[in-house]
């Protein structure tokens, strides 16, 4: 018995997705904003994550040590800095290394390669190049090694660019941290405003049939058996608008990825769309289904009090 | 079998529909209520399914008051009632035969009990080759036999018509009256409101004549009398 109420409802719920046809349509049409606009988001937050980690990777503090500074008090320091709990990773360029890099950097200037032969020596210190888990922790390691260079043992130490590079540091910090928090805020608002819109339409699409609802109730049919099909129905709205708002990303990602590419150099968003295809999906059809049946259940609420 | 104990009922302080009606239906009667359009008819039957609770007084079906029904069971009850309404009130979107099995299944019934029923009530309303059209693909007379079908698809114990014939033309209104007699026969209480007068003349029934909510007369072979 149970189990031909719910084939009935079911059924109908399907029947009525179809006859209703120009309502279906502009209904999916909406909820297929809705569900772009989340998809997008997903997406937004893909590429901004990359972004930030990109633009945190290249922030670091960097001690340029004496050229005669002793490798053994480098190495040293490098063990200590490592202790801290602010810092993700120490690198130690040697002053041989660094010569060498610097050549191969500057290979193509005759000037410049022939002043170094000139000089004979290396003019180049020992690096080590700092780097804090989170950009505004470098407060707390540029302090550790403020502390370091004033000490005696800090005379090795040329310079530290953090001190040059502190305002640009603080204000990268700050443009970071508040491009989070707007992407966050604007990205929930325009979610909330197409949830309601989507809600306002399956209202809309319930309330032309508020007269049938009524006459059903009439006719001796209970609660649950009239608002299953319009809950149903609503399930189906997700369902399409989903499979729908999935494939519109294909062409959009195909075209977008190559720029994305090329533009923020480490997210190709093609390649990020076939791969999270799977999560993606699950995420629309759940938000879908979730959205239209929710909907559908709340605004028919208020017509079965007949 | 229907009793109605001094029901008044007031929209507003200036619009009193009912004042202290008070009258028993009796099994297999055939009732028509009478009276100028805001007399209180369709009140009345507003009252009786439940659609509608009095200001004041009861209404009782069988021995139950109907206004004390729980929510979760007023569409038990309402399967006991046939409705039938001017405006047909058919479901737009379901063809005459799912308007029909409609009533079935929402009383639960299985699918053989439909596939046999449904087919029967067809014949007797002279529906058989309109079944699987719409609503807006019928005329009105069929229309109103699509919904008289759909009302006694459950044989419900009484049937309700409030003006089935308002916007009907003189053949399809007799075809109409024709059948309600015809259920009434088989053994179905009718409670018919109208103002059509040469109805009420032909049927020589029970009348009820309303006048600005109140019972003005009650007559058992009655004539519309205005």
């Amino acid at each position: 018995m149970v189990w031909i109420k719910i084939k009935r409802i079911l059924k109908a719920g399907f029947i009525n997705f179809w006859r209703n046809g120009w309502v279906s349509l502009a209904t999916i049409l909406i909820m297929v904003i809705t569900l772009f606009s989340i998809g997008s988001l997903f997406f937004a937050r893909a590429i901004l994550g990359t972004m930030l980690s990109q633009i945190q990777d290249k922030v670091d503090i960097s001690i340029y040590f004496k050229t005669n500074a002793p490798e053994e008090d480098i190495l040293s320091l490098k063990d200590s800095i490592s202790k801290l709990a602010e810092v993700k990773s120490v690198d130690y360029v040697s002053a041989e290394q660094a010569l060498a890099d610097f050549k191969e950097r500057h290979k193509d200037n005759a000037l410049i390669t022939q002043s170094l032969e000139e000089i004979g020596e290396n003019p180049l210190g020992a690096t080590l190049n700092v780097k804090a888990k989170e950009p505004s922790q470098y407060e707390v390691v540029a302090k550790f090694l403020e502390a370091q260079s004033n000490s005696p043992s800090g005379s090795d130490i040329d310079k530290i660019n953090y001190f040059q590079n502190k305002l640009v540091i603080d204000r990268l910090a700050k443009i970071l941290d508040s491009a989070k928090k707007l992407g966050a805020t604007v990205s929930i608002i325009l979610v909330i405003i197409s949830v309601l819109i989507t809600f306002n339409t399956i209202r809309l699409a319930i309330y032309i049939s508020r007269d049938e609802i009524g006459v059903m109730r009439l006719v001796g049919a209970s609660g649950k058996f009239v608002s299953g099909p319009f809950v149903i129905e609503g399930m189906i709205y997700g369902i399409v608008s989903a499979a729908i708002t999935i494939v519109l990303f294909y062409p959009l990602t195909l075209w977008l990825g190559p720029i994305t590419e090329s533009f923020f150099t480490d997210i190709n968003l093609f390649h990020y769309y076939i791969s999270n295809f799977g999560q993606l999906f699950l995420v629309l059809i759940l938000t879908g289904i979730i959205l239209g049946g929710l909907s559908s259940f709340i605004a028919i609420r208020r017509y079965l009090k007949v | 079998m229907i009793f109605f104990d001094k029901v008044s009922k007031i929209y507003s302080p200036t619009s009193t529909a009912l004042e202290e009606v008070s009258f028993a239906v009796e099994p297999r009667e055939f009732i028509s209520l009478v009276g100028q359009s805001g007399a209180g008819k369709t009140t009345l039957l507003k009252l009786l399914l439940a659609e509608e609770k009095p200001t004041a007084g009861r209404v009782f079906f069988e021995s139950t008051d109907v206004h004390q029904i729980p929510k979760k069971e007023l569409p038990f009850f309402r399967r006991k009632i046939g409705t039938i309404f001017e405006d047909f009130r058919l479901l737009p979107n379901k063809t005459a035969y799912e308007n029909i099995a409609f009533a079935m299944e929402a009383a639960g019934k299985t699918p053989e009990e439909i596939e046999r029923d449904v087919p029967q009530v067809l014949e007797l309303t002279n529906l058989v080759d309109r079944s699987w059209h719409f609503p807006d693909e019928l005329s009105r007379g069929e229309r109103q036999r699509v919904a008289i079908a759909r009302a006694i698809i459950n044989q419900p114990e009484v049937i309700i018509a409030d003006e089935p014939t308002g916007n009907l033309d003189p053949l399809n209104t007799w075809e109409i009256i024709n059948i309600l007699k015809k259920i009434n026969e088989l053994g179905t209480t009718v409670l018919l409101a109208t103002h059509n007068k040469t109805i009420i003349d032909s049927l020589g029934r029970r009348v009820i004549t309303l006048e600005k909510g109140k019972i003005v007369r009650d007559d058992k072979e009655g004539r519309y009398v205005m």
